[in-house]
Order: structure tokens, then C-alpha cells, then sequence
């Protein structure tokens, strides 16, 4: 059994709005554990997205925060592009359009492991490469513009794990990209986890996504955490009836996939 | 070939209909006036016969129809001739060469004063919106902005040159001087100091409130979200990624103030007596020198024309999107 | 009506724009009520300062002529030409802009070289030429300032009306088989023109402070009395009387500031986002 990276105790976010206090999240607890592979599903308003923020410590400033966040794992209060680094739906809109790739990917390296400017730059080019982008050294003074939302993932991916982190939050990183790119952009987040020794947290609307990645599954409804637990009995032995109709509804969708469920352990 | 060329060059191509249509604009509108130049001319002469007005209608071609006048006119300018001055007896490009440089000097230098003051108060706004700071420079300038700048001026030569006597009231530099080189420069500086922030206070409180609108709005872009969670210090978010993009209205709001300010430096030359470009056309309407008037009129469009393409070089140097097409790496 | 009330009551910038622009309104209309002496008339010693005679609380000018009276008629010239260009600006760029839209082609193109001919020339040079050519008055001035501030609400519509042409309301219009020029009056002007009128704002305090230069340089209405022209002539005085140019000069940015803050309440009114210039 490995050690508990993150625990997650009786969190709830509150909003609040001109009409009343609005719950993001409410008294969820959960437990990641170091190295695994964890899938966040949900539909959007689920609280999955707050959930990735709050973990990186992005909430936004007027969030009201209840409950607790510990990281046994670390010992420490991670530190965001240090310890943990995310990756956002849209790489069109994550990309800055008007700062160079070498720029956005180097500058996490660049403040947390103290490189200058020009190691910055070798180590983009080496993350560049890592995410499989062609001819890394060109792409450095390229922008965003000049690349495909696949291609613009990558390098939104090579600069979340600039600087090491030992936590991947992918919140929703695939959902705006076509299927194939989909498909790609999993097979590499996956390969990073494998041959680096990080903890990924997959948030997805996609729960057949989430079965063929995963190890484990929580599933999130209204800002309520529903289920979680072992990917393959929360795909073979739903408890909650929610996610029985997850699930019915995406076999019912099913179109050939290109990554199949058999690959899920 | 280089985007920013590419860029110019359309440009120029689609300017020359505009500047077309202010030449036939500016004809007509001087149709309209009573009297021509030579009336004009007479008046100010204290007089003349008859006789005298028709040679010089004859010489000037005006005793011909409007449109073979307007085809003269075109034709002239097509040779850098901008006809003759009444009030100074001079071909009208020698006193428009002669006046201009103290206009740029004075535009130049306001505009620079308003757009790296203005930004970077507007950066300091911005970084931290709400804030006390933020609130005093918002309403700050807003009233600022409301503030005519012909009157700014002579409130400022009240509290510089009257009251505390440390900068002169009026002209370009102190006349007959003998002074030269780095003490000339000097001289004509100290001179510009009451204009320029005359000229510039108004828009460098426009840039602030543009600065801080758009820092406002790329706060909330998700790549300021990723910055973030990059854990990079707050000095690098603001700077480079949210400043960067708020400053490109700013570079386009440079472009179309290009006019107003020049309009705006009619009154300021007034009121600090400069020999400028914009005192000129003040001139041209109290003498009645409609030819110079024109002129000024197209001159100023031409102007506005050339800031505008320094500009849209400026833009598509910032924004890397301008005018590209190409996928670096397919 | 009623949400667009309260939300520029619930906005402090439009409710303080509005009573500053009341108070000078007010100001404007009631001056001869108020103050009934005729604001030429030599009604005092010349000079003197101001809070030191009650009958005339803010002095007199070089010619004895009371400086508080002269301020409020001043008032009403700032405002009238103020709004009444902002008025034919709204009115010409929004015909314009709408034809441009509509019609398209070449019709477009052309009109659209006008309104890039009328921005490269200096809107101040342009009024400054008008009423030198046409005389001053106060409706050649209004003409002259409208003519220098048409061609933004003109943009603005036009682009309006062409992102409004594909809308579905338009298409049932057409296929009920509408007029082309009453679909441009009945269903396209009235949805292109809350975006136009977030410009008003701006347009006026221009068309103010315009009108006070052009004043201030001898080319203003010389039948009445404005700010512009007061302090032009306190402007020789500025030694030994500078508030005969600062009181004026006060009442023109209390004016735009009230402008401009009644803007921010129209905006928020209108909810209208990210204001285009």
C-alpha cells in the first residue's frame, strides 16, 4: 500500500452571490495516494474544476474555504509549478498569445530551480522535446498562434511540469481537443506519469476516459463528492445510482474507442 | 518579406483614396467661404484697385472654373506645392517646414510623457484593483481627463512662471540668447515643459483608465491563471503577461489620438505663443489666409496618416498574431 | 424603463454625473430667474475679487460685469452646443452607419473612405476651418463640432448593424417581405443604437470642451456669453486677477466630469460591456 500524498478533509467552497451563498464544493473528503493515477469526473458545475484549484492553490481570492487540506506526502504546503503543476481545458486561452513558447516554458524552471536565462531555454527545449514537439529548438521563439490546440496542449503540459512537480493536475485537458488529438494527448500524460514518478489527478466530464486511464475514480455531482474507489469496481459495481447513469449513458454513446477499456487495470 | 512591410505598404495603398477625399473636402469647404485670396490679399495690403485683383486673379488662375482651380490645386500638390501664403508672402511648404519641428517636439514629447506615465500609473492601478491606490489614481484621472488643456496651461504658467517663477511663460526659447548646442537644448527643454504637460496630462490620464480597463480584463484570461499556477512572483505575472497584453489597445488608442492632439496643439502653441505648426492654422483664420489654411488642413491629414503607420509597425511588432498566417512547425 | 433606472441608481458614478449635470442644468435654465441682472451689463467696480462684496460673490470682471452671473449663462452655451452636437453627431453617424451596413458594396466602401477621411483630420482643425469659413453662431458651431465627432457612433453602427443583419429577426422580416428601409427603421436602428449611445458621453464632453477652445480663440458664438470666452479674456489679467480664468475653467471640468460620470451610469444602464472608443 502506497502512502497518502494528499487528504482532502470535509473541504466546501462557498461563493458568495447576490443571490445567497453558492456552494463549489461541500464537505468532500478524499484521499490521493502518492504515485496513483486519480480521475475526477463529473459534469460541469460538479465542483471538480474548484477541487483542482483549490489543491493548487488557485481559488480565487473572495472563495470562502471550510475544512482542510494536508499533504502528508510532502510534509509541506506544496508550492504551485514547484510541487504541484495544472494543465487547463482550453490551450488557446492558457497560452499567454503574445509571449514566445521558450518564454512560457522556461519561466517555471526558471524560478523554481533558479536557471538563468539560458538554462531556462535548454531545459524548454528539453521539455519541448519530452512532450514530443517537432523541432523543439525552432518552436522556442514561436507563438502560441503559429501551433494546433493538440500541439498547444503539449507545450501547455511541458510548462506545467517545468519545474519537476511530483503532482499533474490535468483539469479537463483534453475535453476541447478532437478525438484523436484526445486520444494523444492521454497516451503522453500518461508516459509523463510512468517514467517520472508523479501522482496525476485527471478531471473529466469523460467517464470512459477516466476508466481507461485510471486507477482510481471519484466521482463528483452538485459540489458533492458521490463515490470513489477502485476504477474497475466503480465501472463494474456502481454503489450510487448517479453513477450507474454515468456510466449507462456513455455506453449508450459508445462509439468506437481508441482507447479501449480492456487497457484499464 | 517581413509582416510589419507587408502591413505598411496596404496600408499606404488605402490611405491615398482617404487623403483624396480630405484634398476634395477641404476645396469645397473653402468654396463655400466669401471672398477668395485675393480679396484677401487686398484687405491685407489696405487695399487695392480693381484692376490689381483681376491680374492677380488672373496669375493665380482663380478668374478660371472650380473644377479646372481644383485640378490645378491636385496638380501642385502632386509637385510638393502647396501654394502661397498671404500673411507671410511666402511659398506655404517654407513656413509649414519651418513650423513643424516645434510641433513634433512639442507632440513627441507629450505623447511620451503620456504613454509611459499614463501606462505605468495605469500598471500600478491595475495591479492591484480596489485598492486605495487604485481608487485615488481612478478618480484622479477622471478629473484629469476632463480638463482642458488650453486652461491646465495657464493655470500652470500661473504657478510655475508667476508664482514661483521657475519656468518661462511663452515662445520656444529665450529669443536672442546666443546660446547654442547642449545650452540651446536646454533652453528650448525648459521652454516645453508647461506646454507638453499641457498637451499631455489629458491623455495620460486616458491611457491610465485604458491601462487599468485592460489590466482588469486580462486578469481574468486563463494564461493569467496559468501564470499563477506556475508560481511565478507576482512582479513577472503583472509585468509580463498581464501588462504586455494591456498595452495593446493603448498602441492603437496612440494612433487615434494622433489627431486630437494635433488639434489639440492649435490651442496649446496659442496659449504659450510657440511658433508651431498648430499656431498656424490660429493664423490662417485670423488672417484669413484660406490657402494656408487648406494647406494646414492637408498637411495635418498626411500626419495622421504617417503616426497611424508607425503605429501599426509598433502593433505588429507587440502582437505577434498581426498579419502572420503561417504554422511555424507542421 | 424600470431596470435601466435602477441600475444607474445602483451605480454612485452615474447618480453623481446626474446631479452635477442637474445642478448646471438647472443653473442653464433658471438664470434669468435666478440671477435676473443681464450678464453684459457694467453692473459693478471692475475687479474686484471675489468673496469680498455679497452682491457679487465671485467678484467682477475687468469691465465691472458680475463673474457668478456670466458663469451661469456661460452655462447654457456649454451645454447646448454640448449636446446638440452630440446629437447631430449621433444622428448623421448612425444614418450613415446604418446605410453603410445595409447596403454594402460599393456603397459601403465609399462611405466608409468618407468617415476615414473625416478621422485623419483633426476634429479641432475641421470646427477651427467651419466657423471661420461660416461665420461663428451657435449653429454653425454645433455643426461645426458634429462635423469633426460623427464618424465613431458611424463605426460603431454600422458595425452593429451588420452582426444584427444576420440576426433571425431580421431574416422573418424579410421573408414576411418588409420594406428594406422599414427593416432598417423598425428592426435593425433601434437594436444598433443602445451600443451607439454609449458614445454619448464622450461625444459631449468633446463637443465642451471644443466649444470652450474655440471660444477661448475668438471663434465662438459672440452673442453670448461662454467659459471658454471668459477665460480667454481674464487670460490678460493673469497676474493681477487669475480668477477671472479659473472660475470659468472650474465650471468647464465640473461640466465634463459631470458628463463623464453620467456616462459610467448610462453604460452600467444600458449594461453595456467593454465600452468600444
Amino acid at each position: 500500500m502506497r502512502s497518502v500524498l494528499c487528504k482532502v478533509d470535509r473541504l466546501s467552497v462557498v461563493y458568495r452571490t447576490k443571490a445567497g451563498a453558492q456552494h463549489a464544493l461541500r464537505s468532500v473528503s478524499l484521499d490521493i495516494v502518492a504515485g496513483e493515477k486519480l480521475a475526477v469526473i463529473g459534469e460541469s458545475g460538479s465542483g471538480k474544476s474548484t477541487l483542482s484549484l483549490a489543491l493548487t492553490g488557485l481559488l480565487p481570492e473572495e472563495a470562502l474555504v471550510e475544512g482542510s487540506i494536508s499533504w502528508p506526502g510532502f510534509g509541506f504546503d506544496p508550492v504551485a509549478g514547484r510541487d504541484i503543476g495544472i494543465v487547463f481545458q482550453d490551450p488557446g486561452s492558457s497560452l499567454n498569445p503574445v509571449l514566445t513558447i521558450g518564454d512560457q516554458v522556461g519561466e517555471g524552471a526558471g524560478r523554481h530551480l533558479g536557471l538563468d536565462r539560458r538554462a531556462a531555454r535548454e531545459k524548454a527545449v528539453e521539455l519541448l522535446a519530452r512532450v514530443r514537439i517537432p523541432q523543439p529548438e525552432n518552436a522556442l521563439g514561436a507563438y502560441p498562434h503559429q501551433f494546433s490546440g493538440g500541439q498547444r496542449q503539449r507545450i501547455a503540459i511541458a510548462a506545467a511540469i517545468a519545474a519537476g512537480p511530483s503532482v499533474l493536475i490535468a483539469d479537463e485537458a483534453t475535453s476541447a481537443l478532437d478525438t484523436i488529438v484526445q486520444a494523444e494527448i492521454s497516451t503522453l500524460l500518461e508516459d509523463l506519469v510512468k517514467n517520472g514518478d508523479m501522482t496525476l489527478i485527471f478531471v473529466t466530464h469523460d467517464i470512459g476516459l477516466a476508466a481507461s486511464l485510471a486507477d482510481r475514480i471519484a466521482v463528483f455531482r452538485t459540489a458533492e463528492l458521490v463515490e470513489s474507489g477502485d476504477a474497475q469496481s466503480i465501472v463494474h459495481e456502481p454503489q450510487a445510482e448517479y453513477t450507474r447513469q454515468l456510466l449507462a449513458t456513455h455506453i449508450d454513446l459508445e462509439s468506437p474507442r481508441l482507447v479501449g477499456v480492456s487497457d484499464a487495470r | 518579406m517581413h509582416r510589419a512591410w507587408r502591413l505598411t505598404k496596404r496600408r499606404l495603398i488605402a490611405s491615398i483614396p482617404v487623403l483624396a477625399i480630405v484634398i476634395l473636402g477641404t476645396f469645397l469647404l473653402m468654396e463655400l467661404a466669401p471672398g477668395d485670396a485675393v480679396d484677401a490679399y487686398l484687405v491685407s495690403l489696405g487695399g487695392g484697385d480693381s484692376g490689381l485683383a483681376e491680374d492677380l486673379r488672373q496669375s493665380y488662375g482663380l478668374d478660371q472654373s472650380a473644377l479646372s482651380r481644383l485640378w490645378l490645386y491636385v496638380s501642385s500638390l502632386a509637385r510638393l506645392d502647396l501654394g502661397w501664403s498671404i500673411i507671410f508672402n511666402r511659398p506655404i511648404l517654407d513656413v509649414v517646414l519651418e513650423r513643424l519641428p516645434n510641433t513634433l517636439w512639442l507632440m513627441g514629447s507629450a505623447t511620451a510623457l503620456a504613454f509611459t506615465l499614463g501606462s505605468l500609473l495605469g500598471i500600478v492601478a491595475g495591479a492591484r484593483p480596489g485598492s486605495a491606490l487604485d481608487r485615488v489614481l481612478s478618480i484622479g484621472s477622471l478629473t484629469l481627463y476632463a480638463v482642458p488643456g488650453f486652461w491646465l496651461g495657464l493655470v500652470l504658467i500661473l504657478v510655475f512662471s508667476v508664482q514661483l517663477r521657475w519656468l518661462p511663460t511663452s515662445g520656444i526659447e529665450t529669443i536672442a540668447s546666443g546660446k547654442a548646442g547642449i545650452a540651446r537644448a536646454l533652453d528650448i527643454a525648459r521652454h516645453l515643459v508647461l506646454p507638453v504637460a499641457s498637451l499631455g496630462f489629458i491623455y495620460l490620464a486616458l491611457f491610465l483608465r485604458m491601462m487599468r480597463a485592460g489590466m482588469g480584463e486580462v486578469w481574468r484570461q486563463d494564461f493569467v491563471l496559468a501564470a499563477k499556477a506556475k508560481g511565478l512572483s507576482r512582479w513577472r505575472i503583472v509585468v509580463h503577461h498581464v501588462a504586455r497584453n494591456a498595452l495593446l489597445p493603448l498602441v492603437t488608442m496612440l494612433g487615434l489620438q494622433a489627431a486630437t492632439m494635433l488639434g489639440g496643439s492649435v490651442v496649446i502653441e496659442s496659449v504659450f505663443a510657440i511658433p508651431g505648426f498648430g499656431r498656424l492654422a490660429q493664423e490662417a483664420v485670423a488672417g484669413r489666409d484660406a490657402p494656408l489654411l487648406m494647406a494646414v488642413i492637408i498637411v495635418s491629414a498626411v500626419l495622421v496618416i504617417i503616426v497611424n503607420l508607425l503605429v501599426d509597425i509598433a502593433y505588429a511588432w507587440l502582437d505577434p498574431r498581426v498579419g502572420s498566417s503561417e504554422v511555424a512547425s507542421k | 424603463m424600470k431596470p435601466l433606472l435602477r441600475r444607474f441608481a445602483s451605480s454612485p458614478e452615474g447618480v453623481a454625473g446626474a446631479l452635477i449635470l442637474l445642478l448646471l442644468a438647472f443653473a442653464a435654465v433658471l438664470a434669468p430667474m435666478i440671477l435676473p441682472g443681464d450678464p453684459a451689463a457694467i453692473v459693478g467696480r471692475p475687479l474686484l475679487p471675489p468673496f469680498a462684496d455679497a452682491s457679487f460673490p465671485l467678484g467682477t470682471d475687468q469691465l465691472g460685469r458680475d463673474v457668478l452671473t456670466r458663469l451661469v449663462y456661460g452655462s447654457q452655451a456649454s451645454l447646448t452646443v454640448g449636446f446638440s452636437s452630440a446629437v447631430v453627431a449621433i444622428v448623421v453617424g448612425t444614418l450613415v452607419g446604418t446605410v453603410a451596413g445595409l447596403t454594402g458594396g460599393l456603397v459601403d466602401e465609399g462611405l466608409m473612405r468618407v468617415v476615414d477621411a473625416f478621422q485623419i483630420v483633426p476634429g479641432f482643425l475641421l470646427a477651427l476651418a467651419f466657423v471661420s469659413v461660416a461665420g461663428p453662431s451657435l449653429a454653425v458651431i454645433v455643426l461645426a463640432i458634429g462635423l469633426g465627432a460623427w464618424t465613431g457612433p458611424a463605426r460603431l453602427a454600422r458595425a452593429e448593424v451588420l452582426s444584427i443583419r444576420e440576426r433571425d429577426y431580421v431574416a422573418a422580416a424579410r421573408v414576411v417581405g418588409m420594406h428594406p428601409a422599414e427593416i432598417a427603421f423598425r428592426e435593425v436602428l433601434p437594436n444598433a443604437l443602445p451600443p451607439v449611445l454609449s458614445l454619448v458621453s464622450v461625444i459631449v464632453a468633446a463637443a465642451v470642451l471644443i466649444e470652450a477652445a474655440l471660444s477661448f480663440l475668438g471663434l465662438g458664438d459672440p452673442n453670448s456669453v461662454t467659459w471658454g470666452g471668459m477665460i480667454a479674456e481674464g487670460r490678460n489679467l493673469l497676474r493681477s486677477a487669475p480668477f477671472l480664468s479659473i472660475i470659468p475653467g472650474l465650471g468647464l471640468v465640473s461640466a465634463v466630469v459631470g458628463v463623464y460620470l453620467f456616462g459610467e451610469g448610462l453604460v452600467e444602464g444600458l449594461s453595456i460591456r467593454g465600452r468600444r472608443l
